[in-house]
Formats: C-alpha cells, sequence, structure tokens
C-alpha cells in the first residue's frame, strides 16, 4: 500500500507535468496563431495544464474515498 | 473584633500615610522626607494591633467557652495557641467534674448510713452510760429493735421462703410457729445484740436459731410436760399421803369419837339403869362400879376423842394447805386431784362434824342425865341426910332396914316422909306455879340454845353446803375443762387425721412423682444404653464396610490403573508424536528470512492433523490456521517491524488525510504537519488509551515501541487505531501482522495443547 502511494505521486507529478507543458504548448500556439503573441494564453494553457493535472492527482488520490452513490427511488408501500 | 482591629489598623496605617494602597510606601518616603520611620511605624503600629487583637480574643475566649470553641473550629492552629495561654479547654474538665459529683452522692448516701448507725451506736453508748436518758434511747432502741427484728423477720420469712418444703398447710402452722417463736428469740436477743451486731450476721444467727426452736420447743414442751409430771407426782404424792394421813386420823377421830358416843351412851344408859332400875344393893355396887368404869371409861373415850380431833383437824389443816398449794401451783392435770381431795376433805369434815354433833348430842344428853343423876343423888343424899338427921343410926343403905327400924323411927320417918311429902308438895304447887315461868325461861333458854344450835348447825350447814356447792362447781368445772379437753383433743385429732390424711396425699403425690421421675431417669438411662449400644454396633458395621469398601476400590484403582497405563502409554505415544508435528511446524514458522515470507505450512500442518486424527481439540486447531500461511506462508517479526519503519514516515506523511480532507491542499499541509511535528521516537503506550492518545503521531510512536519490545499483538492492535489514509497505508503492513498474529496464535496452542498432553501422559517416576 505504501508503494502505491509512491506510485500514485509518481503518476500525478508526471501527468501534471505533462499537462502543463502540454498546456504551455498549446497555449504558446494559441498565443502565436490567435492571439498575437499575447502571453495570457501560455498563462491560461499552462495554468490550464496545472489545474488539470492537480485536479487529475487530486481525484486519483481520493478515489478510494468516492462513493458512488445512485438514487434509488423508494416505492411508497401501499 | 477581629475586623474592627483591621480597620483600624488600616485607618492607623492611612493616618500614618495618608494614602489607601501600601504599596505607595514610596511616596509615603518622599512625602515625610524626614521622616524615615514611617514604615516602621506602620509596622510597629500592626505588630501592635495584631497583638493586642491576639490577647483581647485570648481574655475573651477565657472568659467565654463558646467563643473559644467558635474560634479553635474556624481558626486553624488556634486551639495550640489557647492551650498554651489558658490551659486545656473547660470542657475536658466538666465530666471530671460530672464524675466527682456522681461519686459524690453514693458516698454521700454512704456517709448518711455510716452517720446513722454511729448516731444508732451513739445512742446505745448514750444509753449505756447514762441512765436517766434511758427512755428515749430505749424507745428508740425497743423501735430499733424492733424495725431490726421486723427486718430480720423479713430475711427469716424470706431465708424460709427460699428452702423447699413439702406444701402442706400443717407446714405453715409449724412456720407461724416457728416465725413466732423466732421472733420471740428476736425480741429476746434484739435487745441485747441489736445495735452491736451488724446486719451481716444476723442471717447467719438467724440460721442456727432457725433450727433450735424446734428442738427447743420441743424440749421445752417435753420439759414442761416433764416438770409438770413431776409436779402433778409429787402433788399427787403429797395429796395422797396427806390425805391418807388425814383420813386415817379422821377415821380415828371418827372411832374415837364413835367410841366416845359409844362410851357415852353405854355410860348415860348405865346411868338411867342405875337412876331408875330397882336393884339389890350388892349388885348396886357393881352397878355403880360399872358406871364408873363407864365413866372412866367415857371420859377417856372422850380423851381420846378429842385428841384423836385435835390431830384430824391438824391433818385436815395440813391437807387443807397442800391442797391450797397445789391449787396454787394452776397446773390443768391436778386439778382433779386436788378436786377429789378437796372432797374427800369436805367428807371428812362433814363426817367429822357430823360426828362430833353426835357426840355434843350424846354428850348433852349424857349431861341431861347426869344432871338429872346428880339430882337424884342430890335429892337421895338430902335425904339420906335427913334420914340420917332424923336415925342417924340407920345406915345409908335404907332399902335394907325394913327388919330394923322401931316404930319411933318408923313414925318419925313416916312423918319426915310426910312433911317432906308436904314439902314436895308444896314444891310441887309452886314448880306448877313457876312452872310456866320456869317452862318459858327453859324454852327461852332453850330457844336460845337451840338457836345457837340451829345458827351453829347452820352455819355449818351452810359452810357445808357452799363446800359442797364449791366442790360441784369446782367439780362441775373440771368436767367441764375435761369435756373441753375431749373436745379439743378431738378437733385435734380430726385436726391431726385431716393432716395425716394431706400428708398421706401429698406423700403420695409425691411418691408417684418420684416414681415418674425415676421411671423416666431409668428409662432414659436405659435408653441411652441402648442407643450406645447400637452405635457401637453401628459403628462397627461401619467401619467394617468401610474397610471393605475400601479394599474394593484400591482393587478397582490398581485395576483401573493398570488398564489406564496401557492406556496412558498408547496416550503418551500419540502425545509425543503430537508434539513432535507441532514442534515441526513451530520450527517451520522460524524459516524465514527477513523480507520474505516462511514456507508455506502445508505439509506440517498435514503432519498435524495426522498425528491427532482422534483428537477434536488439535483437528480444530490445526484447520484453524489462516489459508494464507498454509500456501503462501507468513512473515516473521522482525520483517513486519522493518516494514512499518518504512511505513511509519508515510503514515505521518498523510496524517491529516481522511474521507473528507483529501485535497491536495490538505496533502501539502499534512507533509509540511510531517516535516515540523516531533514525536519520541518509541513511547509507551498507557494501559488505557484515552481520547489524546487517538492521535496518529502518538499511535505510531506507541506501535514502535511496542514492536521494538517484540509485542506485535498490541503493536497491531494500536496500528489498528489509525483512520483515515493513515490506515490505508498502513493496511497491507496490518493484514500481514494479523495473519502471522494468527498463526502464531494457532501454533502456540498446539504445541501449548501438545506439551500439556505430553506432560499429562508422563508417567512419574
Amino acid at each position: 500500500m505504501a508503494e502505491e502511494h509512491g506510485r500514485k505521486w509518481d503518476r500525478c507529478l508526471a501527468d501534471t507535468a505533462v499537462k502543463t507543458v502540454t498546456g504551455l504548448g498549446v497555449g504558446i500556439v494559441f498565443s502565436v496563431l490567435l492571439f498575437k503573441r499575447r502571453t495570457w494564453p501560455v498563462a491560461f494553457g499552462s495554468g490550464l495544464g496545472v489545474g488539470m493535472g492537480y485536479t487529475n492527482c487530486q481525484n486519483d488520490f481520493r478515489l478510494p474515498y468516492l462513493i458512488h452513490g445512485r438514487m434509488v427511488k423508494v416505492k411508497e408501500q401501499s | 473584633m477581629l475586623r474592627a482591629c483591621l480597620r483600624g489598623a488600616n485607618a492607623t496605617a492611612r493616618n500614618n500615610c495618608r494614602r489607601n494602597p501600601l504599596t505607595s510606601v514610596q511616596h509615603c518616603r518622599h512625602y515625610t522626607a524626614g521622616e524615615t520611620s514611617g514604615a516602621t511605624k506602620v509596622v510597629a503600629a500592626g505588630l501592635l494591633t495584631v497583638s493586642s487583637g491576639i490577647g483581647g480574643t485570648i481574655l475573651y475566649a477565657k472568659w467565654d467557652h463558646k467563643f473559644r470553641a467558635a474560634v479553635e473550629k474556624n481558626v486553624p492552629y488556634s486551639d495550640l495557641l489557647f492551650s498554651l495561654a489558658l490551659g486545656p479547654s473547660s470542657q475536658e474538665g466538666l465530666p471530671i467534674k460530672k464524675q466527682t459529683e456522681l461519686a459524690q452522692p453514693p458516698s454521700m448516701m454512704d456517709k448518711q448510713v455510716k452517720a446513722s448507725k454511729a448516731k444508732s451506736e451513739k445512742k446505745v453508748k448514750e444509753a449505756a452510760e447514762s441512765p436517766a436518758k434511758e427512755s428515749s434511747p430505749a424507745t428508740t432502741q425497743p423501735a430499733q429493735s424492733i424495725e431490726e427484728a421486723s427486718v430480720e423477720a423479713t430475711h427469716i420469712i424470706s431465708a424460709i421462703g427460699e428452702v423447699p418444703s413439702v406444701p402442706a398447710p400443717c407446714d405453715t402452722e409449724s412456720a407461724a410457729v416457728k416465725e413466732e417463736c423466732k421472733e420471740c428469740h428476736d425480741h429476746k436477743d434484739t435487745p441485747v445484740t441489736a445495735v452491736v451486731h451488724p446486719n451481716t450476721e444476723s442471717p447467719v444467727a438467724m440460721e442456727p436459731l432457725k433450727e433450735r426452736p424446734v428442738e427447743e420447743v420441743a424440749a421445752r414442751l417435753a420439759q414442761q410436760d416433764q416438770e409438770e409430771q413431776d409436779i402433778l407426782a409429787s402433788v399427787s404424792a403429797s395429796l395422797e399421803e396427806s390425805l391418807a394421813s388425814s383420813a386415817k386420823t379422821t377415821l380415828q377421830a371418827i372411832g374415837a369419837q364413835e367410841a366416845a358416843l359409844q362410851a357415852i351412851t353405854q355410860h348415860t344408859h348405865k346411868l338411867k339403869e342405875a337412876m331408875e332400875a330397882e336393884v339389890p344393893p350388892q349388885e348396886k355396887s357393881a352397878q355403880w362400879k360399872d358406871l364408873e368404869a363407864a365413866l372412866a371409861n367415857r371420859t377417856c373415850a372422850m380423851n381420846d376423842a378429842s385428841t384423836a380431833l385435835l390431830k384430824a383437824n391438824e391433818t385436815l389443816g395440813s391437807l387443807k394447805s397442800v391442797i391450797d398449794k397445789s391449787k396454787g401451783l394452776n397446773i390443768a392435770a391436778v386439778h382433779p386431784l386436788v378436786l377429789a381431795a378437796e372432797e374427800n376433805l369436805h367428807n371428812m369434815i362433814v363426817d367429822l362434824d357430823k360426828v362430833v354433833t353426835k357426840v355434843q348430842s350424846a354428850e348433852s344428853e349424857a349431861k341431861i342425865v347426869s344432871q338429872y343423876s346428880e339430882l337424884v343423888n342430890e335429892a337421895k343424899q338430902q335425904f339420906q341426910r335427913e334420914v340420917s338427921s332424923l336415925t342417924p343410926e340407920i345406915q345409908a343403905n335404907w332399902k335394907g332396914l325394913t327388919g330394923k327400924l322401931s316404930a319411933d323411927d318408923l313414925n318419925a320417918l313416916i312423918a319426915h316422909a310426910h312433911r317432906r311429902i308436904d314439902q314436895l308438895n308444896r314444891e310441887l304447887a309452886e314448880q306448877r306455879v313457876r312452872e310456866q315461868i320456869h317452862i318459858d325461861a327453859a324454852l327461852e333458854q332453850q330457844k336460845l340454845e337451840d338457836q345457837k344450835a340451829l345458827e351453829k348447825a347452820v352455819n355449818t350447814t351452810l359452810q357445808h353446803v357452799k363446800e359442797e356447792a364449791r366442790l360441784e362447781q369446782e367439780r362441775k368445772l373440771g368436767e367441764l375443762r375435761e369435756v373441753m379437753e375431749a373436745e379439743m383433743r378431738t378437733q385435734l385429732r380430726r385436726q391431726a387425721a385431716a393432716h395425716t390424711d394431706h400428708v398421706q396425699d401429698v406423700l403420695k403425690v409425691q411418691e408417684h412423682e418420684l416414681r415418674a421421675e425415676a421411671e423416666q431417669v431409668l428409662s432414659s438411662k436405659m435408653l441411652e444404653q441402648e442407643t450406645r449400644y447400637r452405635q457401637l454396633n453401628q459403628e462397627q458395621l461401619d467401619n467394617f464396610t468401610l474397610d471393605m469398601n475400601t479394599a474394593y476400590a484400591r482393587l478397582k484403582g490398581m485395576e483401573e490403573a493398570i488398564d489406564s497405563h496401557v492406556v496412558a502409554e498408547e496416550e503418551a505415544r500419540k502425545a509425543h508424536q503430537l508434539w513432535l508435528s507441532v514442534e515441526a511446524l513451530n520450527y517451520t514458522l522460524k524459516t524465514t528470512d527477513s523480507d520474505l515470507p516462511t514456507i508455506p505450512l502445508k505439509s506440517a500442518a498435514e503432519a498435524v492433523r495426522d498425528s491427532c486424527h482422534d483428537n477434536d481439540f488439535a483437528l480444530a486447531l490445526a484447520s484453524a490456521l489462516p489459508e494464507e500461511s498454509l500456501h503462501r506462508g507468513v512473515y516473521s517479526e522482525a520483517s513486519l517491524r522493518a516494514r512499518f519503519n518504512s511505513l511509519r514516515s508515510l503514515a505521518r506523511r498523510v496524517a491529516l488525510i481522511d474521507e473528507s480532507h483529501n485535497s491536495l491542499y490538505q496533502y501539502f499541509l499534512s507533509y509540511l504537519q510531517a516535516a515540523l511535528l516531533f514525536e519520541d521516537e518509541q513511547k509507551a503506550p498507557p494501559t488505557q488509551l484515552s481520547r489524546e492518545d487517538l492521535d496518529p503521531f502518538k499511535l505510531l510512536s506507541y506501535a514502535s515501541y511496542c514492536l521494538e519490545h517484540g509485542d506485535l499483538e498490541l503493536a497491531a492492535k494500536l496500528v489498528n487505531q489509525l483512520r483515515g489514509e493513515t490506515r490505508r497505508v498502513v493496511e497491507d503492513w496490518l493484514t500481514e501482522a494479523r495473519l502471522t498474529l494468527e498463526t502464531r496464535q494457532v501454533v502456540s496452542l498446539l504445541s501449548a495443547y501438545a506439551n500439556a498432553v505430553g506432560l499429562g501422559t508422563t508417567q512419574a517416576p
């Protein structure tokens, strides 16, 4: 179980890094292509990437605690 | 008061410094620069007030004990202070006083009693010394003596009541008699011994008296009876004697009187004869001789009679005196004797009197006759003188003179005779004339004499009658007394009879009771003996049966022992096998490297199962081994320990993460906490976990401690308390630990069982 924690972190960090870079790249692309070399899409893209990676990481860590609930309509007993 | 002192102290302090807070002593010092002793003044004033307060408290406590008690109760060490200053509190002294007071009344009472005794003694002494004051002490003494006698009587009565006696009415009578006797004794004794002797002696003195009166009374009665008898005997003897003597003398007197009477009558007769009878002169002299003899006889007889009468009177007088004396003795039994004696006396007196009267009458007759004879003699003599004067030659015996006389003499004689006849006629006529007078005088004389005689006779008869009446009365009294005595005797006899009946009844009842008691005792003793005999019999039987039983049991035991030996051998073999297999299982547990699990325990478990195929317990245990251990093997404790140590840092890092807190930010915080928080590497876990101990860091340190000290179980328990992410992290370790523990438990149970069985089956040398 302890290794899983480490694995998770590895995955998480890798994933975040990839997403950040990817976001950065997409941002750069968009900045270059659409937004006249402004910085904000880069920041935006990297931020997007970081955010996505953070959320993924968080979700990955939360996974054991997530409860998938379903709504069950209780039929009234007549 | 204390508050007042405090206020005063404050006021003085304020007055000293003119400042409210005492802390501003510095200002005070600045103000009164010259007076550097302000503080000292304050201190001195304070000390003064405190000491005065304490002194006042002590004084007031000395005066008011309640205040002292209140202060002692409220202020801690004030009781020491008070005891130092005033001595012990007076509450301790009160019980002592009460005791002394209580002791005093009894002592006073004793003193009073002693004083009264002393007073009584003094009274006695005074009475002894001053007879003049005898009256009052004597009155008190008899009163005291009566009181004490009554007290002693009550003692005696109570003592009698305690003594068991046969319940019969006669006893009460005798008891009453005893009491009366004792009271008599007491009344006799107490005036002498009451005051001098203490009361304790009296019951002792009474007890021998209790015995004595019966005997003494009986003795006295006997003595009295004896005395009476003696007196009676003596009296009767004397009476008889005197009676006899008096009777004799009386008889003698009577005889003498009768003889005298006889003599008198004879003499008179003879005289008459001599007077009247015409006898020849020869016979006349004989007659006259006879007459003289008769006269002499008569005088003799008279003398005899008189002497005898005197003697008889004497004896009668003595008899009377004796009778009077015996009457004076006043004893009942004497009375009839006395009465008889009196009667005899009376009779004798009467006889004597009768005889005497007879004699007197005879005497009077004789006197008459003698007078007549004297007259006749005188006349004869006168005639004779006359005749002799006329005829001096004529002899006296003129009757024989018829042949010798002459005519003259005869004429003279006839003339004399005529003259004499004339004289006699004249005398006769005179006499006839004076006859009446003479007769009257004679009658008078006779009357007088008769009266005298009558009086005398009347007196004597009266006396006799009186005497007779008295005698009759006495006789009647005697008879009545006899009757009464007879009646009394009959009543007493009846009472005695009743008493004897009652006593008989009581004796019968007692006999019954005693018999019943004796029979009961006998029966109980017999029963006892029988039961004892039976008991002994039974005991013997029981002992024999017991011995037989023990022998049989021992035999049986020996047989069983021999049988069980065989069984035990078999069991021992099996146990050995089991033990060996369990040891093998145990050994497999130890075959482990640091991180790899042991070899699978399957084969060893099989071996164990084989070796105990008939033992349910061991079978159950063998099948209780977890599957994982069988197939995979278990980790050793050391590997688990090492793993835990590596896990610990991770667990620390995710300490804050649980279901609700599991964002990355929480992770960051958790990491920060782990970095900043320092706890003991190992900490001994407490015996009871409290809420603070459920902190993961603490738990981890407890678990480390436990692991380091080889207590895997407690470490697992503690690790089980982790929650959240830490729990998830250490879950694997926990399962492994559980597995190891389980296996080890089973194996240890099996080995313990095998050991036990082996121990059980081993034969002691």
